[in-house]
């Protein structure tokens, strides 16, 4: 894929996410970092791309199938725990 | 339109429902559901990867397996009051995983040469090489930071700022290191030696990332989390480049940046830049002001304050990590309604910093069910802090220190704080004597109006909510 393309959208990604949060009321800060948390586990999509048989040696296996284990627990972690958070704050509101 | 676009295509639709997502966060009212849709995001993107060709399913789903238990578990198990330290780990493990695969890519260049990895990926070797040591950098930075952090805010390790001689100098030249190690290891065309140099530089990460977080003390937390948070985005989003996935690319982005301006309001918070926050080894300094004070802070028995409670018209509590700590959110809550129902006016102070992760005491009284509209904002109690009859301070300890007020010596002078030593009375729930996590004399404990009331937050409070109940 083009380079430049790429950073393209880096770019623009970082200004929407700056875009995205700049008046958050303080009480959501800890479900906002802990939801952005488990966004940030994207990186099991990297790890399962780097699990193929045919085009890595042994070690690269090994890393891969490493990389998606911790991969998995922080995106799976990440959103049962913020989930847990907000259901708190929504059961306080009725 | 072959398998590749059709991919590519759903990683725009996940990429879109990330950005939906963290906007519905921001409001207390979508926030749950803003969670859903961006959890949606992420199912649909790893559901789409698993289509592409010649995957290793057996390990996959294996591991796929492996890692929804182990997080299931623990985000089902653990106390709400224990959450910073979890969000540090979850967040190390982001980092570590983004490691692990610029390392698989580069296993993937040993085996097959740049030569012929630059033609498979139409890719630059010089980028490419760049973009794995940057990746392996972030993740390996990120990685052992948060498990540090994690280890002061579990009480594994101190909590306090760690400084010795030459600290700053070590981590500059590491630091030096770290950046010629890569950029040796951009330029090399010997794989062997780009082998070595890649091995040198995931031990440096790892080490820098502990000696970063060393120096900076558990009140300075909230900050270093939001940003380690920042950084495992950036690291996600930096293995994206490795890769060359745009889906990677965009929703690290997003959480890098996201985290960058949570880290710009808790610093605000603070009053500090985010320079002072990192490098100043706060509070390990011998406490500037205050120390010449030799006075006796005043203290009283539950009883006692149980009858200035009783005639209180208006009470404010001022939760800090020390209520956490002693997990007293529910008879707090408990104390709060027993007053209301002997017609007292009962609110709660929340300072943006108190606890060891932005936002902590909210989601704790949140938990003991405590009505939304008496979580008050700083801004909005301070006024008020006058007019309150008592003012009840629960194991919170900078963020009322009224030095960062009145004190331009203190290093906390400028700092926003929520003004409990104006109320008519303050009392003060502390375990001991000891200085607070800062490691900053208060002088709060040490004003006529100030009582303080010593033992565990919790023990205290339940005898008197059993005074209330009795009387």
């Amino acid at each position: 894929m083009d380079l430049v393309l790429l950073f393209f959208i880096f770019v623009l990604a970082a200004f929407l996410g700056l875009e995205l949060i700049s008046k958050v009321p303080s009480q959501l800060h800890t479900p906002l970092m802990s939801g952005s948390n488990a966004i940030s586990g994207i990186t099991v999509v990297g790890a399962l791309l780097a699990i193929r048989s045919e085009a890595e040696g042994t070690i690269g296996m090994i890393l891969g199938v490493a990389a998606l284990v911790f991969a998995t627990v922080n995106v799976v972690g990440g959103y049962a725990v913020t989930d847990r958070m907000l259901q708190m704050f929504k059961k306080k509101g009725k | 339109m072959d398998a590749n676009d059709l991919i590519n295509l759903a990683y725009v639709a996940a990429a879109t429902l990330f950005v939906f997502g963290i906007k519905m966060l921001g409001s207390a009212d979508t926030a749950r559901r803003g969670n859903m849709v961006s959890g949606l995001g992420m199912l649909l993107a790893v559901v789409v990867t698993l289509l592409a060709d010649g995957l290793d399913y057996t390990w996959i789903i294996g591991g796929l397996v492996v890692g929804s238990a182990i997080g299931l578990a623990a985000a089902r198990m653990v106390k709400m009051t224990a959450m910073p330290e979890l969000v540090a780990l979850f967040n190390g493990f982001g980092g570590l995983a983004s490691l692990l695969v610029a390392w698989a890519e580069f296993e993937k260049v040993r085996e097959i040469g740049w030569v012929a990895y630059e033609l498979e990926m139409q890719a630059n070797t010089v980028f490419s090489g760049f973009v794995i040591y940057a990746a392996m950098l972030i993740g390996g930075v990120t990685f052992t930071g948060s498990l540090f952090a994690y280890g002061k805010l579990s009480g594994k390790l101190s909590g306090s700022a760690m400084v010795f001689a030459g600290q700053k100098a070590l981590n500059i030249l590491l630091l030096i290191a770290i950046l010629a190690v890569g950029a040796v290891f951009t330029w090399s065309t010997d794989l062997e030696l780009a082998y070595k140099l890649f091995l040198t530089g995931i031990a440096l990460a790892l080490l820098f990332g502990i000696m970063g977080v060393m120096p900076i003390g558990g009140g300075d937390m909230p900050v270093v989390i939001s940003l380690l948070n920042s950084l495992s985005g950036v690291a996600a989003s930096a293995a994206g480049f490795v890769i060359y996935n745009n889906v990677l690319i965009v929703a690290g982005c997003l959480v890098g940046a996201s985290g960058l301006i949570l880290t710009v309001i808790m610093c605000k918070a603070m009053n500090r830049s985010l320079g002072n926050v990192l490098f100043s080894g706060f509070g390990a300094a011998s406490g500037g002001g205050g120390d010449d004070d030799d006075r006796e802070p005043k203290a009283i028995s539950v009883e006692d304050a149980f009858y200035v409670l009783e005639a209180a018209s208006s009470v404010v509590f001022i939760p800090g990590y020390g209520m956490a700590v002693a997990q007293a959110q529910h008879v707090v809550k408990e104390l709060a309604e027993l007053l209301e129902e002997n017609g007292c006016e009962a609110n709660f102070a929340i300072h943006p910093v108190a606890g060891r992760m932005p936002g902590h005491m909210n989601v704790l009284l949140a938990e003991a069910d405590v009505e939304y509209e008496k979580l008050l904002e700083m801004d909005t109690v301070n006024p008020m802090m006058p007019t309150v009859d008592v003012a009840i301070v629960i194991g919170a300890n900078d963020v009322v220190n009224p030095a960062a007020a009145n004190d331009p010596e203190s290093p906390i002078y400028g700092m926003p704080i929520i003004e409990a030593h104006n109320a008519k009375t303050v009392f003060v729930l502390k375990r001991g004597q000891g200085k607070g996590f800062s490691g900053l004399v208060n002088k709060l404990f040490l004003m006529e109006n100030t009582c303080m009331i010593y033992g565990d937050a919790k023990a205290t409070i339940s005898s008197l909510v059993n005074e209330l109940k009795g009387s």
